[in-house]
């Protein structure tokens, strides 16, 4: 095997976090050391590196900031904790126990991502290790939710077809077991693992990652036609499950999709994932280690910016990646299969599924589970799951399904949704319910622009425009960010919001409705005068010249507001 | 009255100069004036012009052949007996005497068999304790050691406070235990109330006057008589505790971020103009304003009008009421002394009842936590004059905070860390005068009367080299910005380190950055921390010191001076506890020969405390 990064496209010197990786010892650094000085809420920027591999990062109160340097304090500093689960399924238990960490170490609220993660906010540097030890202990894991490697598997929590669901889910699964980091550092730092004098060499130790890892994040997902919910062409690894008279057959391959860019770097762009072929079930975990091995081996280690797999992709085209991937798996992908996808977004409310159990799919606004005076979501969700006997499955975009109600507990888990007022957004807007924002400020310490705090008031505003052109109902997917990370996918959404400055954002346009096509710029830093003014002539114009059943992302093309973006490469031009 | 040449000893310019200066003085410059013109008449004329009532001179007891060696001692913890026994020395000085000023605790016990006049002031603390530099002594003086005093002749002053059951009982107990072991009083003790000013220059007027009498041979002068407002003018700055400066705030913030139950203020004043100096260590005196509310409340409980004119002082300057209620009197504390004058000048039976004898515990739960307001309500005392009420009240006193600030680091400038006290007591809601001044109405930009209180019992070793360990929870952790802040500015080479603690590490980290630098610079050698509430198990600065034992130990071994600051009731007396117990534990020590350990720690300085 190659010693992973001595093929860097590009000779310059690797970059920093190469360096800090490189000097870990396998994702140790002083962490346990630092951890424990009790002078700082914080820990130095290196172990901070090598935090995210374990599933946290630092961050500050940004609304404090200023107010506490004044004071004479440090910032705020807390940790987010995310805390994955392949496919977004989790027990009763295991959601009972995310609220009571919430509520002891966190702050009192649960954000549930496009990634089908949860995550805590706001953990104190003491209490890391009690959280993370009891999200252990409930057999839920932190480890790998951020850094430089496979983060969590997504997958469909189709609830129309449970049977093929069931399957599927097991293989996004089992790719996710494989693809998970085996440095004993996490156990040793937070479980109180032995510390044993680890005689393996670097192959045993990390035997697909190697002692530097990847050199950036790594995105798979998996999709079950006809919906897109995971967004599949976002990812940098994809699988489109192809049933065929109701059986599983295999998964068409997608790669080198990607979101994330930097304002002002034409060289940064979004990309959607290209299908490379089919492969059968068993044959997904092998594909999608050799993917993950030609990453680790080709991707750019000098260029953080540059080091994502789809730059990989595109620099050394995809037939490269083709026959670099048959190489290392001694066979060919077979050809794709016909597929169809209708739209990425949730379906609400009550359906039953082919199982005969019943599942329950709740709007949750931008993800997060909080108590609002009104509003008693999360003690709602604890009554329900105090009594359930299903499980609960995290969408890929922000919402929740109570999954695998039986006959005999649904009217007691009826009785507990009416009793909070539990939505599944039949009451709001279309437009509302295809909504999803990142949660930027005041924790997020890359958002340059508020998006979680913000984006509802924005939606109140342009409901408005859709009341008055009598397009409530009609669904249209809008996505924000604080930044041009992409957290929410807002490069594939049909109209979309990226945050530039307090206030001010990247106005997009004209995504794709199944999440199969990129958006364009529509206008640049405009505040939100300029934001509804340009929405409500265009929505105006949708509502009295839109073909029948057209997509308001495919009618902005048609009407001249944006280009349309087949490749990453044009997203700019 | 304005002044003329016929109703005064003045020529028509010297009239004309007076009545111009006159009117534009302050209290205090008047003050200050009067006892200035007083001295400075004694000293031309060798005439004492402050009326001493002879009566209250004892008649000299003591035998004929007397030495003009006299021996100074002052037990103190603020620096206000120290402060008034040099002034006694000098006085004493230039009447001819030897003098030998010590501190109690410097004092070497075995020559207390050939003194043959002391002088003694001593400070009460806490629930009638002596001060740290006063404890060994006192110890030794009621032990069976204490030798036969039969040829010593002796006065005491005792400073204290009314408003605690134990007034000036150190003092007191001195006193009694001198007379005890055979000394005879040159003069009768005075106990002083918390403005000793006055009753402080009687005593010490009194002293020099029997001594130089027992003393007199031929041709020898008169004492110089000594006043109020000479007793705290420093020679550096015109301004003192009797004249104090008018500080401009420069910052006030608070300390603790948000979320926090406690309230700090970070206060930065000017001190430009004042030529006041000070040391780290040092304490800063503040007159507050009484809470506007309570003045009103008062003044409207009572009937009365807060534009009359009453008087501010003994000498009957006149001020309206509302502005001597804010300014000038005490009426937040009530003490015994003050319920006897209301009772016997309102003669409300109410008041007499709970005066009487048997019922002192019930006396003394009445004045705990209440102010003039609940005893004018209580007891229904609607109808006094305001002009007599007044005369019963104590002159407001002044707070000393100890200084957060290096004056090498922050020239012209004085830092305080103050924080708010705001509790509920007998139904309403009650406030630390000066605290809640500062917290909830002093702006930038306004002036706070100041003045520096000098510590000389809590200062940084002379050697800069030596190692110091300084344990300060809460705003206890005030004079250790100043330390630290001046052995950085002066480049001393001595490891510091420092245990602080409050209840929560987010909010409660008062000075956090400043700490983060020390330490990143190397300034500060370590820094142990203790927050009570972030965890189940309350840990406090004590725990902390014990589980650095060793390395605590070894510091003393290497010299190190030890300092606390901060809460006196619990903090002080737990970390004297877990100091006593580490030197037991770490050098092998019984428990008699560790408290002797930390007894040698005192005697020389390096166990000092600044407790409160």
């Amino acid at each position: 095997m190659s010693d992973n990064n001595l093929v860097s496209p590009n000779s310059a010197p690797h970059s920093d976090v190469e360096d800090i990786k490189r000097r870990s010892n396998y994702l140790r650094g002083s962490l346990e050391e630092t951890l424990q000085d009790p002078i700082t809420g914080s820990i130095p920027e290196d172990d901070n590196r090598l935090m995210k591999f374990h599933g946290s990062y630092m961050q500050d109160d940004r609304d404090l900031r200023n107010e506490r340097q004044k004071q004479k304090l440090e910032p705020a500093y807390q940790f987010m904790l995310r805390v994955r689960a392949a496919g977004g399924v989790v027990t009763p238990e295991q959601w009972l126990m995310m609220d009571r960490v919430a509520q002891k170490y966190g702050n009192g609220t649960i954000r549930l991502t496009t990634r089908q993660s949860f995550q805590l906010h706001g953990v104190l540097k003491w209490n890391l290790k009690d959280t993370i030890r009891e999200v252990n202990e409930s057999l839920l894991s932190t480890l790998a939710a951020c850094g430089d490697v496979n983060r969590n598997v997504m997958c469909n929590p189709n609830p129309y077809q449970s049977e093929i669901h069931g399957e599927v889910y097991e293989w996004a699964r089992k790719i996710s077991d494989h693809l998970d980091p085996r440095t004993r550092a996490y156990h040793e730092i937070w479980l109180d693992g032995e510390k044993v004098l680890d005689s393996r060499d670097n192959e045993e130790q990390e035997p697909i990652y190697g002692p530097v890892y990847l050199p950036r994040k790594f995105k798979i997902g998996v999709a079950v036609p006809p919906s897109n919910d995971v967004d599949v062409f976002s990812q940098d690894l994809g699988f489109i499950a192809v049933i065929e008279g109701g059986q599983l057959k295999g998964f068409n391959v997608t790669v080198g999709g990607g979101m994330g860019m930097t304002h002002g770097d034409p060289l940064t762009y979004p990309q959607v994932g290209k299908v490379i072929g089919f492969c059968t079930p068993e044959q997904t975990i092998e594909v999608a280690e050799k993917t993950v091995m030609i990453q680790r081996d080709y991707g750019d280690r000098a260029v953080r910016k540059h080091a994502r797999f789809k730059y990989t992709i595109d620099d050394r085209g995809i037939d490269w990646f083709v026959n670099e991937l048959s190489s290392r798996l001694g066979y060919k992908l077979e050809e794709a299969r016909p597929f169809q996808f209708d739209h990425n977004g949730d379906r609400y409310g009550w359906v039953k599924g082919s199982n005969g159990k019943w599942h329950f799919t709740l709007f949750i606004q931008n993800g997060r589970i909080k108590d609002e005076p009104d509003y008693p979501l999360m003690t709602g969700l604890r009554e329900i799951a105090g009594i359930h006997t299903g499980d609960f499955r995290l969408t890929a975009n922000q919402n929740l399904v109570i999954a695998n109600i039986t006959s005999h507990k649904k009217k007691k888990v009826m009785e507990l949704i009416q009793k909070f007022g539990l939505t599944d957004g039949a009451n709001d807007s279309a437009l509302r319910r295809n909504s999803m924002a990142c949660v930027a400020l005041p924790t997020c310490g890359l958002a340059m622009a508020e998006s979680e705090r913000y984006l509802p008031s924005l939606l109140d505003k342009i409901e408005q425009i859709l009341e008055e052109n009598g397009l409530r109902e009609e669904d249209i997917v809008i996505r924000m960010t604080g930044c041009p990370n992409g957290c929410a996918r807002p490069m594939l959404a049909e109209i979309a919001f990226i945050g530039k400055a307090p206030g001010k954002y990247n106005m997009y346009l004209g995504g794709g409705f199944s999440g199969n096509r990129l958006n364009k710029l529509y206008k640049e830093n405009i505040g939100e005068t300029e934001i509804v003014d340009s929405l409500r002539a265009i929505i105006a114009h949708y509502a009295k010249d839109r073909h029948e059943g057209e997509h308001f992302g495919d009618f902005v093309i048609r009407a001249g507001y944006v280009q349309e973006v087949l490749d990453g490469r044009q997203f700019h031009s | 009255m304005e002044l003329q040449v016929t109703n005064s000893p003045f020529n028509q310019e010297q009239v004309e100069l007076l009545n111009r200066l006159l009117p534009t003085l302050t209290e205090a410059q008047r003050t200050w004036l009067c006892g200035y013109i007083t001295a400075l008449q004694g000293t031309a004329a060798g005439i004492a012009t402050v009326a001493v009532p002879t009566s209250q001179i004892s008649p000299a007891p003591v035998a004929p052949a007397v030495s003009k060696d006299v021996t100074v001692l002052f037990g103190s913890q603020t620096g206000n007996c120290h402060g008034l026994a040099k002034k006694l020395s000098k006085q004493l000085e230039e009447q001819g005497f030897q003098v030998t000023l010590s501190s109690m605790s410097d004092f070497k016990t075995n020559a207390l068999k050939k003194v043959e006049n002391l002088l003694l002031l001593v400070s009460t603390h806490g629930e009638g304790e002596p001060p740290d530099n006063a404890i060994s002594f006192y110890e030794f003086l009621h032990s069976k050691r204490a030798p036969k005093l039969d040829h010593l002749a002796y006065s005491v002053l005792a400073l204290g406070d009314t408003s605690y059951e134990f007034f000036c009982q150190t003092g007191k107990d001195f006193d009694k235990r001198l007379e005890e072991l055979g000394g005879k009083r040159l003069t009768p003790r005075v106990d002083c109330d918390v403005d000793f000013d006055e009753p402080a220059a009687e005593w010490i007027n009194r002293v020099l006057q029997s001594l130089t009498e027992l003393t007199a041979a031929p041709g020898t002068a008169a004492p110089t008589a000594i006043s109020a407002a000479s007793l705290s003018a420093s020679a550096e700055s015109e301004y003192s505790r009797s004249h104090p400066f008018q500080a401009e705030i420069l910052e006030n913030l608070n300390l603790n971020g948000r979320g926090s139950e406690r309230e700090t203020r970070h206060l930065e004043l000017s001190l430009e103009g004042s030529n006041l100096q000070y040391e780290p260590g040092d304490s800063l005196g503040v007159y507050p304003e009484n809470h506007p509310q309570l003045v009103e409340d008062l003044i409207t409980a009572m009937d009365w009008r807060g534009e009359e004119a009453v008087a501010t002082d003994k000498n009957g300057t006149e001020r309206p009421l509302r502005e001597a209620l804010l300014r000038h009197y005490e009426i937040t504390v009530l003490t015994k002394p003050l319920i006897e004058q209301v009772a016997k000048l309102t003669g409300n039976s109410g008041l007499q009842e709970l005066l009487s004898a048997g019922r002192e515990a019930e006396l003394r739960a009445y004045i705990q936590e209440r102010d003039l307001l609940d005893l004018v309500e209580d007891y229904g005392l609607k109808g006094i004059a305001a002009s007599e009420f007044v005369t019963t009240l104590r002159k407001i006193p002044a707070r000393l905070y100890s200084i957060a600030s290096s004056p090498s680091a922050y020239p012209d400038e004085v830092h305080l860390t103050v924080r708010t006290v705001r509790y509920e007591a007998h139904g309403r809601n009650r406030y630390g005068v000066c605290s809640v001044q500062l917290a909830e109405r002093a702006q930038i930009g306004d002036k706070l009367p100041v003045f520096v209180q000098h510590n000389s019992n809590f200062k940084l070793p002379a050697n800069p080299d030596t190692p110091i360990i300084m344990i300060g929870p809460g705003t206890g952790v005030a004079p250790f910005r100043a330390f630290v802040g001046e052995r950085e500015e002066s480049g001393a080479q001595g490891k510091n380190w420092l245990f602080y603690g409050d209840q929560h590490f987010s909010t409660d980290f008062l000075y956090q950055i400043e700490w983060q630098r020390w330490l990143k610079d190397g300034v500060l050698t370590r820094m142990d921390v203790a927050f009570s509430r972030d965890t189940d198990k309350k840990v406090y600065v004590q725990h902390r010191m014990l589980e650095k034992s060793k390395e605590l130990y070894q510091w003393l071994e290497e010299g190190a001076y030890v300092y606390v600051c901060g809460d006196e009731k619990r903090m002080a007396h737990d970390v004297h506890a877990a100091l006593t117990a580490i030197i037991e534990r770490e050098g092998g020590m019984s428990p008699e020969k560790a408290a002797e350990y930390v007894s040698l720690m005192q005697q020389q300085k390096r166990y000092q405390r600044d407790v409160y």
